[in-house]
């Protein structure tokens, strides 16, 4: 990518407060399905629309306002949501509803909130935002693929402001799904326990987050997006090879950390074995799916993580995979797959140059 | 208040997801629309499904919505006139 996009704004909710940052202590977990911490939302979202929202309206509208408030931007250009399974507990509260009442009286509220966009539009209803609006639904990639669009936008639109999260929620039935298809892990464990656990599955959660990617830089900035990939299908031994061709087309000689989506799952933690016992071995790599957890759209925790990074020029030791620090973080990657399928690669750098 | 006041109170708040919101903090003949309790478009459609489900009133006319939906006491007279279960 030729442009230049910068990171102006960024807000988070996760089952971790932002004060792991800061090396305070994590929250512990005992179980494998983590919720978002609770917010005060009626600071950002009035009462008579809260009631109607599901976690994930309440966390994509709260981190979007957050996130333009930093940026000091009131209406954004473009309105970007990546979510994998959109708004879940909507569509089982709808589903359960149509089997008790033998399809007859439906509540519409969950039928309307069901959709994958709903994040998105209610997004756009609050600010009132009439602009460019659009959700990507695409697995673990889901994140990645709305910026993707984010930077086309920036790059053949001359839009200046683009508002761009993730977002995913966690629901009774399809984490029960998940558990029957061992994508959660059998045993229940403590969360920062979880790269030492040699079993197939991981702990999933619900999160957001959401940024103001500007072509306009600001003393404020947080760092330069320079290009996001999404490879579909990819075997290991293809990673290294694929992510050398990715910083070679951005003229990126080596990154300074890696930021990987490490889950704990042994069936296929082996593509971030890969790069971390071979190109990436001699470099700092950091994980944070113990601290919040795994989903569709987590990726964005990771860029939010990477954000701050760049700008606080601080590495908080509990996100560290190994015994490598980096005393000037200037350049970091972010590679994230689920399953062995939807592999995003991110890539980012200072605003300092 | 008759009991019908205190059910109907109380299926609303439930239905319409009315967080924080206690039976006596709704006035008999407060308007539920607009400036009283502000409900909108959507809580309309599911006070016509509440209808339907706990009384058996099947609503024909939209016209009769904004009559019917203006307060409580105009919905429990509605319901004692029309009820079929």
């Amino acid at each position: 990518m030729g442009c230049k996009i910068y990171i102006n704004g960024i807000s988070n909710i996760s089952p971790q407060t932002d004060s792991v940052f800061e090396d305070q202590a994590p929250l512990e977990y005992e179980t494998n399905i983590l919720p978002s911490l609770k917010q005060d939302y009626k600071s950002f979202i009035k009462p008579m629309m809260l009631r109607r929202m599901s976690s994930a309206v309440k966390m994509g509208i709260f981190c979007a306002k957050q996130a333009l408030l930093e940026a000091e931007v009131t209406m954004p250009d473009a309105i970007l949501v990546g979510t994998g399974q959109g708004c879940l507990q909507d569509t089982e509260k709808f589903l359960v509803n149509m089997l008790n009442t033998n399809e007859g009286l439906l509540s519409p509220t969950s039928f309307i909130q069901s959709t994958h966009n709903t994040v998105a539009g209610q997004i756009a209803l609050d600010l009132k935002c009439q602009a460019y609006n659009m959700t990507f639904s695409q697995n673990a990639a889901s994140f990645e693929s709305a910026l993707i669009d984010a930077l086309l936008q920036i790059e053949e639109k001359e839009v200046k402001n683009i508002l761009v999260g993730g977002v995913d929620e966690i629901s009774p039935q399809f984490t029960g799904f998940q558990k029957l298809n061992a994508q959660i892990k059998d045993e229940n464990l403590n969360n920062l326990d979880l790269f030492e656990s040699n079993t197939p599955g991981t702990i999933v959660s619900e999160t957001a987050a959401f940024f103001s990617l500007s072509s306009v830089k600001r003393a404020t900035s947080y760092a330069r997006l320079i290009d996001v990939q999404v490879l579909n299908i990819l075997e290991p031994s293809d990673l290294t090879r694929r992510i050398e061709r990715f910083l070679e087309k951005n003229e990126i000689a080596e990154v300074d950390l890696v930021i990987l989506g490490k889950n704990g799952d042994n069936r296929y933690d082996r593509y971030y074995d890969e790069i971390q016992q071979g190109i990436f071995s001699d470099k700092c790599q950091l994980g944070y799916k113990n601290l919040v957890g795994d989903n569709n759209s987590v990726s964005s925790y990771a860029l939010w993580l990477a954000s701050k990074i760049l700008k606080e020029k601080k590495i908080p030791e509990i996100f560290m995979l190994n015994a490598l620090t980096c005393n000037k973080p200037e350049k970091i990657l972010i590679y994230n797959q689920y399953l062995g399928r939807n592999h995003g690669l991110i890539l980012l750098e200072t605003c300092d140059f | 208040m008759s009991d019908l006041h205190t059910e109907l109170k109380k299926s609303i708040i439930e239905q319409l997801n009315l967080e924080d919101m206690e039976v006596n903090e709704i006035e008999n003949d407060e308007h539920l629309f607009g400036d009283g309790l502000g409900l909108d478009s959507i809580d309309a459609l599911e006070l016509i499904v509440l209808l339907e489900k706990d009384y058996g009133i099947k609503l024909t006319d939209p016209n009769q919505g904004k009559e019917i939906f203006s307060s409580i006491n105009s919905m429990v007279d509605f319901i004692e006139k029309n009820r079929t279960i």
